[in-house]
């Protein structure tokens, strides 16, 4: 009795000792599909890691973004791993504001990473953020209303074939649009879209001086061909139209095409959510045979600041969420269509996600198809596909949004938008010491 | 005399009345409505008949645990409510009873401080909060959102004090009241619809605040703000769950409010006919 008595005793010590040390982390993240799912399944780490406790800060991602940069501008410490995006990682890693993933552990495989992403969060061949979920952006279409109109959708389209199949495929009496692109002003936003766009039609923000580009002929013909197409084959009210107000047209029947994130391809083929799940065909971002296509690449990933306390344990977090068994775990538990995409070769030569996600070659193809190094036609000083990896990009790219949505919207020519980024740009990098 | 109303313009009155107010408290209506639907039915469209279903809630409380940031949100608004009007009566008292040539200029002063725009002095209050370890507590943000409410209650005060005889206050002072007994005893117990319309308001106020409550929190602090944040997605539809997050976060504010509405509307109106 004496000895039970004191074997549960020890028992006890011992846990509370456990509790007593756990350390614990708080991570800021987005509220997308895939971030929900990982805080749902963070038992599996957690039983693995009995001393690590996890605290989760879940923000719409205008605040978040907000959030980390304020506290890691200012070594708030609030966080010890942070969600950011392929923007943020070349910025903050020059700043030395993230540390270096140099400790994900032997079984990590670091090189199964697809290697565009890979290179989009490495700063002098290091890794300052390891990819949670990828994507790249291409074109979702309905096969029914394609071959209503007549047409075929190549798997590498131009945009001059989505114009006429735009065209064709617009019924406004059945309240059917021929394309339905981003229009609300953002740099995440339109932004995103037009400077992927404008990629394809040879144009770039900046020469290799650093001098904006808003004046030549490739921005005026990027501009005139997307608000001559919307205002044809859009839908009503597209300036503000962002991801989420597409997708519902989308899933609702009522686009013919939708160019946009690669990730949208799990939901509009849901049969759950979506009226249209078994009548989507995916392609390639349009080009205009200059050898860029109009898509983007991105990842949110996980990244740990530099002031955090507790490296070591939010470097296991890390590792954890961004692993090889982190994707099985995902397909055990919920299917292999739900396990986040865009990050490792190895998910993309699995038969079984093959079989879950018809998407999936079309989504690698994408994402392989954009160089955040190179992404234009003429050579430029920086890097970024839908953004340019500069502190000021925020501000000026969504000021310049504004002014190409007021475009889209009817209240200012083409001309006018362009002539005012120009203007607005030069002043910026005026500002920013960048130009004399 | 009284002018005399017809029956037919009183009519039109109050269908005006129920029209304005119902157009005013539609989107609450329709954001309730849509936390009884399912996320399909959420964006197909217009539709004010909900399924029923209370997925959406029981996702929501999965996800996150709506009860800390419920006590939060009582705790901040309730104590910089009392914090403010501890600062503000005596504030009021003694611009209305004791003015000098510049009382009107400091009230100036002080509703002058709610014009700027919060975000202008976000990194420096970002650093004091972090200087002083106070990011994500519960008394870093209700000394923050006592200083924010502060020039609106004493202003209303200070109305709601101008209203009441100074002779009263003096005749206490003749009996030989103490400045302490003269405002706990003759002049607060004739302010009270005042101040709990005062109270009642900063209440709401505080609960609402978004910009610094989520700024300055993480995971201790976090009120219900933060709660409907955290359910706001850039890529997926939500909007069932969005909905229910934001009707549990403003059920109980808008339960106080419709109970306590006589006391508020007498309050806010007192005084403002003269």
């Amino acid at each position: 009795m004496k000895l039970t008595t004191l074997m549960l005793g020890l028992c006890s010590a011992s846990l509370l000792a456990v509790a007593a040390h756990a350390e614990s982390i708080t991570i800021a993240t987005v509220n997308n599909g895939d971030m929900i799912r990982m805080q749902k399944l963070t038992d599996d780490f957690t039983s693995k890691n009995p001393d690590i406790e996890l605290n989760w800060v879940t923000l719409e991602e205008n605040v978040l973004r907000e959030r980390v940069t304020t506290d890691i501008a200012t070594k708030g410490g609030q966080y010890d791993v942070m969600t950011i995006g392929t923007y943020e990682v070349p910025i903050w890693a020059k700043q030395n504001w993230l540390l270096p993933l140099d400790n994900l552990g032997d079984n990590y495989d670091a090189a199964d990473i697809i290697p565009a992403i890979a290179g989009g969060l490495s700063v002098d061949g290091k890794l300052y953020a390891a990819p949670f979920y990828g994507e790249s952006s291409f074109v979702m279409y309905r096969k029914d209303l394609m071959e209503k109109a007549g047409l075929t959708m190549p798997d590498a389209p131009t945009w001059e074939f989505i114009g006429e199949a735009a065209r064709k495929m617009t019924d406004r009496d059945n309240d059917i649009n021929g394309i339905c692109l981003r229009g609300k002003a953002g740099w995440g936003e339109n932004m995103a879209f037009l400077t992927a766009m404008s990629n394809s039609f040879g144009a770039r923000w900046f020469d290799e001086e650093w001098k904006p580009q808003f004046d030549q002929p490739e921005w005026k013909e990027t501009l005139d061909t997307y608000v001559k197409l919307m205002n044809d084959a859009g839908p009503s009210g597209a300036s503000s139209n962002g991801f989420n107000e597409n997708l519902a047209l989308f899933q609702q029947g009522k686009c013919g095409m939708w160019i946009d994130a690669t990730v949208a391809a799990s939901f509009v083929s849901n049969p759950q959510d979506s009226t249209v799940a078994d009548k989507v065909g995916y392609a390639l971002a349009p080009d205009t045979g200059l050898g860029k296509r109009g898509n983007w690449l991105w990842a949110w990933s996980l990244a740990i600041p530099a002031g955090t306390q507790k490296a070591d344990a939010a470097q296991k977090f890390v590792a954890w969420a961004t692993s090889k068994d982190y994707l099985e775990l995902v397909a055990e538990k919920e299917g292999w269509a739900n396990v986040p995409p865009g990050t490792r070769t190895s998910l993309y030569e699995n038969p079984k996600y093959q079989e879950a996600a018809p998407f999936a070659k079309m989504t690698l193809d994408s994402i392989n198809a954009a160089d955040p190094t190179k992404p234009t036609v003429k050579p430029v000083p920086y890097v970024g596909v839908q953004f340019v990896a500069i502190p000021e990009f925020q501000g000026l790219g969504t000021t310049v949004g504004q002014l190409f949505s007021a475009a889209l919207a009817g209240q200012m020519s083409v001309d006018d938008a362009l002539k005012q980024a120009q203007d607005a740009a030069t002043a910026t990098m005026t500002e920013g010491g960048y130009i004399q | 005399m009284a002018r005399a109303v017809s029956n037919q313009h009183k009519t039109i009155v109050t269908v005006a009345a129920w029209i304005v107010a119902f157009l005013i408290f539609f989107p609450i209506l329709y954001t309730i409505i849509t936390s009884f639907k399912s996320e399909t039915e959420a964006i197909a469209g217009f539709n004010m008949i909900p399924s029923g279903t209370t997925e959406s809630y029981e996702e929501v409380q999965s996800q996150y645990n709506y009860f800390k940031p419920f006590m939060n949100s009582v705790i901040l608004s309730l104590g910089s409510t009392l914090l403010a009007l501890l600062i503000a009566v005596p504030a009021a008292w003694s611009m209305a009873f004791s003015p000098t040539r510049r009382t009107k200029d400091i009230l100036m002063w002080m509703l002058s401080t709610k014009m700027m725009p919060a975000v202008a002095v976000l990194f420096p209050m970002y650093l004091i909060f972090r200087d002083l370890g106070l990011l994500d507590s519960r008394l870093g943000l209700t000394v923050m959102l006592t200083m924010i409410n502060l020039p609106i209650v004493v202003w209303m005060l200070y109305t709601y004090f101008r209203e009441i005889p100074g002779e009263i206050l003096e005749a206490a002072r003749m009996d030989g009241a103490s400045l302490w007994n003269e405002i706990i005893h003759v002049l607060t117990p004739m302010a009270v619809p005042g101040i709990a319309s005062t109270m009642l308001l900063n209440i709401i106020l505080a609960w609402n605040e978004a910009f610094w409550t989520i700024r300055l929190t993480a995971i201790e602090a976090a009120p219900l703000t933060a709660f409907i944040s955290s359910f706001s997605s850039p890529q997926g539809l939500f909007w069932a769950k969005l909905s229910a997050a934001s009707t549990l976060a403003i059920a109980p504010i808008l339960i106080m409010g419709w109970f306590s509405q006589k006391q508020l509307v007498r309050g806010l109106t007192f005084g403002a006919v003269k």
